[in-house]
């Protein structure tokens, strides 16, 4: 596998102009003749679509929804960074990078981290432009927040709901390329594989969700744009539809997978409520700013929220971590929650849980002011548990919210299969072992518009167009494969349903491969995984057909990915006998209970290459080398 | 709690339909409505009957996924909430709740509660947006804009896409998620160059999707899971009077693309 990061040379601040002028480019009376792929319309896809469009190439684009605006990008809350410096508190794009890189705990590329927060600042300008309505200040300039684990205000928002605005955006762009015939559209239709000829990316195989037809689409080269594996626990605050499908797909064909074990637990989220629960809600982290989070002092205390004196409450992150307090990254925060209720500190049913309190902030600025910053995300938290947050404390508990692993993929967002690019949340770039806040929508944007339509012109410009059609034997040969698959997960007819199996994954996944992880757990969960696998593949009961619109279906396709999935994550996380950011393992923590890293031996991105069913993945490892911030034990206290 | 379900089924887009009843028990009240859903299709795939099948996706109100009338009303009995966020302690212990999916003539049903709403996409693509290339744009703070008109374009631009707006309309009129927009982008000074050929446009392909015209019944105002007011309705219209009763007004070129 070879895992060339194709680095440009050069000092760190010229290695992006440098390489956009190396990059060649495709004559533009020419772009037209190639066709792109881009399956998934979340910020990073529709971006991407857009963009790739307006160049003048020809754009197919895919989603399983019924339209490309309801891509889970929507349900992001808090904001995007960008290192604007409009606050005049000393922001630059080195500090963005320094800030990434080390709230990253070290294990991301330092070239594409810097790229990331130089393009940063051109995205807040396009959504701006786009009639993205930010938050502004009664002179009409843009405003800002701090945002979990910076100590800048760059962060930009649109009240609770950044995403949605974000998307709405890039949405926008990309209806306007479909209507002027540059991007085809097929919404309801999910990608199934991925086909190559002579080892390159040439196209998809798709089912059409509302008739259930197999069909190929060919390109000149296939963008993956399809999102985090949060899923493969169930309970996530991902949307329900979000799967590992396209990425798995790919990477059984090829593609490397880097990092799986490096998922994100994000510390605020509603607790669960009942067995019957579906999903988990996030609260968004700018809540931190306002809310204080404690536990009381007593274990096992009952007393109601408002009973409790101050002198019995124990603010344990103010406590643990006087100088950046309720701020702490995010896998800090998650972990000292965890801390607390594993000790019996915790709250509300079953103990898990602990208090977000707004009191001090509500007697400090108004009722009016906690209203205008956070209304909708109170009114959401009400209409979910019952209880009115201005009242009493909010109950949180930390919840999967995204992954930072993914595809692996080199300093052109190509991965190891030429021609097939993955941007956003599905591939690994550029945020190491763990993702600060209001970083995931930068990313989506900054690969989907200002650096994908560089790369991809390079890889194109070397590529004949066409040539090429769904009657050749890749195509068939595929076709036939998805179909057999299909036809095989209808006929099983067993006795138990497709979420059964999810739920129990889910629960193998967050008790052995969640907040906390141990030898042991790892060693049972890569025992239990498989017996499920093939308990699935026996006994799985979907009802309905093929040839209609079948949820069963779809969702069986996607958790038998998951039921492979899940076990090289387990696999990532056993061989990485280190902490690094959101992946603890229990055997690797200082005295004072924090991740403890290994880098003369884990400085590196695990690329996991697909060697068949019955045979192990190979691990190959790109090494990291940091010139510019350097390695030391991050510190939040 | 005791429910009694009737529930729309549709095999297709050919076939007929007919409610069917389901009786549960063992509601928790704590339940979202369709979590409620969730354990009736689970019960329903062990009986090897075909699950019910709905749009949903985010669960958490923001996709504008989820789509059902429940007891008449879309989205269900609570105010500003959609059927994801809908729980199931806004029901008394024996009720009967009927649920259907959005019923207009521009939205298909595709099967059972779930419907075609690509007409939306259309009416987007007619003119819902600023055009601006990647690229192309200029300093953020360069262009300075209000608070209150900021805030204003932000109450519009809240919509979710939904489509309970149509789903509530006795005429299936798609003015409020069209005026949403028209009015996201015409309150701010970006969406100006475009802003009469944008109305025009797009109240054009609304009406070639074949949803009916505004009468003033407010009802998608009332069934909005974001509130969005209709006076955005009145602010389309009067852009729309404007560029079609006084376009000496506005300069020609702005009319160019029409």
């Amino acid at each position: 596998m070879n895992l060339n990061s194709n680095i440009p040379s050069g000092p760190i601040e010229k290695k992006w102009d440098q390489h956009r002028f190396d990059l060649k480019l495709v004559n533009p009376a020419n772009k037209r003749k190639y066709t792109v792929i881009v399956v998934g319309t979340g910020l990073a896809g529709a971006s991407a679509s857009a963009s790739l469009a307006e160049l003048g190439y020809n754009v197919k684009t895919f989603c399983f929804q019924d339209s490309p605006r309801r891509a889970h990008s929507i349900a992001a809350q808090g904001g995007i960074n960008a290192a604007k410096n409009y606050k005049n508190d000393g922001d630059s794009i080195y500090r963005l990078f320094y800030d990434t890189v080390k709230g990253g705990d070290f294990r991301a590329r330092e070239a594409n981290v810097f790229r990331l927060a130089q393009v940063s600042v051109n995205i807040i300008d396009q959504c701006v432009a786009q009639g993205v309505p930010f938050a502004r200040e009664y002179g009409g300039l843009l405003d800002n927040r701090s945002f979990g684990g910076a100590q800048v205000s760059r962060t930009f928002y649109a009240r609770g709901q950044t995403g949605q605005q974000l998307l709405i955006g890039a949405y926008q762009a990309l209806e306007r390329q479909i209507a002027a015939g540059g991007v085809k559209m097929y919404p309801r239709t999910e990608m199934l594989d991925l086909v190559l000829v002579e080892g390159k990316a040439k196209g998809i195989v798709v089912r059409d969700l509302v008739t259930g037809k197999i069909e190929s689409h060919v390109a000149d080269a296939v963008v993956l744009a399809t999102g985090g594996y949060g899923n493969v626990f169930y309970l996530s605050t991902n949307a329900k539809g979000c799967n590992v499908t396209a990425t798995w797909r790919a990477h059984k064909k090829g593609a490397g997978f880097a990092n799986p074990c490096f998922t994100q637990i994000h510390p605020t989220c509603i607790p669960v409520s009942g067995e019957y629960q579906s999903k988990l809600t996030l609260m968004s982290e700018s809540l931190r700013n306002d809310g204080r989070i404690w536990v009381p002092k007593k274990k096992g205390d009952t007393r109601s929220p408002d009973q409790i004196p101050e002198e019995d409450r124990d603010y344990y992150l103010e406590r643990r971590y006087p100088s950046f307090g309720n701020l702490v990254p995010r896998d800090v925060a998650s972990r000292a929650a965890k801390e607390r209720c594993d000790s019996g500190f915790g709250v509300g049913p079953g103990g898990l849980g602990v208090y977000l309190d707004f009191a001090a902030s509500i007697k400090r600025l108004g009722k009016e002011a906690i209203e205008e910053r956070y209304g909708n995300l109170f009114e959401m938290y009400e209409r979910i548990t019952d209880e009115n947050p201005y009242k009493i404390p909010m109950r949180i508990y930390p919840a999967v919210h995204y992954t930072m692993g993914g595809l692996w993929v080199d300093y052109n967002l190509m991965s190891t299969i030429p021609g097939l690019y993955v941007i956003g949340e599905a591939n690994f770039s550029d945020h190491g072992a763990n993702r600060l806040g209001a970083s995931a929508l930068m990313q989506g944007l900054a690969d989907g518009y200002f650096i994908l339509p560089y790369t991809i012109g390079d890889y194109l410009s070397k590529q004949t167009p066409g040539g090429l059609d769904t009657s050749h034997t890749a195509f068939k040969n595929a076709e036939s494969e998805v179909t057999t698959k299909t036809n095989k997960l209808l006929s099983l007819n067993g006795k138990r349903t497709v979420d059964s199996f999810h739920k129990e994954l889910g629960k193998i996944m967050w008790d052995e491969c969640g907040m906390g992880r141990n030898k042991a757990g790892l060693e049972k969960a890569l025992k239990n995984i498989p017996t499920l696998r093939e308990e699935f593949w026996k006994n799985v009961k979907i009802s309905g057909s093929g040839e209609e619109l079948n949820q069963d279906l779809e969702r069986a396709g996607r958790v038998a990915d998951f039921l492979e999935f899940g076990e090289l994550m387990c696999l990532d996380a056993y061989t990485r006998e280190e902490s690094c950011g959101g992946h603890f393992r229990e055997e690797y923590q200082t005295p004072e209970g924090e991740a403890l890293r290994n880098d003369d031996k884990f400085c590196y991105s695990a690329v996991w290459e697909y060697k068949g069913e019955k045979t192990a993945p190979v691990l190959h490892k790109e090494s990291l080398s940091f010139e510019h911030v350097h390695l030391t034990q991050r510190s939040y206290k | 709690m005791k429910i009694t379900l009737k529930v729309w089924r549709q095999k297709n887009n050919q076939d007929t339909g007919r409610f069917v009843q389901y009786v549960r028990d063992n509601v928790s009240p704590d339940m979202s409505f369709l979590e409620m859903l969730d354990v009736l299709n689970e019960d329903l795939i062990a009986k090897g009957e075909v699950s019910v099948a709905f749009d949903h996706d985010c669960r958490e109100g923001i996709c504008g996924s989820c789509s059902m009338v429940i007891n008449g009303r879309a989205h269900g009995p609570r105010n500003l909430t959609t059927a994801c966020q809908l729980h199931m302690r806004e029901f008394s212990d024996g009720d009967t709740i009927c649920v259907e999916p959005w019923r207009a003539k521009a939205f298909p049903v595709l099967k059972d509660l779930v419907v075609d709403r690509s007409a939306f996409d259309r009416i987007i693509q007619a003119g819902g947006f600023i055009s601006v290339n990647t690229g192309s744009a200029s300093d953020a703070n360069l262009t300075l804009i209000s608070k209150e008109a900021s805030d204003a374009s932000f109450d519009a631009a809240a919509c979710i896409g939904c489509g309970a707006c149509v789903a509530a309309c006795p005429n299936a009129s798609a003015m409020l998620f069209t005026a949403a927009k028209v009015s996201h982008l015409g309150l701010l000074p970006q969406g100006q160059p475009e802003r009469y050929t944008r109305v025009m446009n797009m109240v054009e392909q609304m009406d070639n999707e074949g949803f009916g015209a505004c009468t003033n019944h407010g009802e998608c105002q009332e069934a909005c899971p974001k509130g969005i007011s209709i006076g955005f309705i009145a602010r389309m219209n009067k852009d729309y009077a404007k560029a079609t009763l006084c376009p000496t007004e506005i300069s020609s070129d702005k009319l160019k693309a029409q």
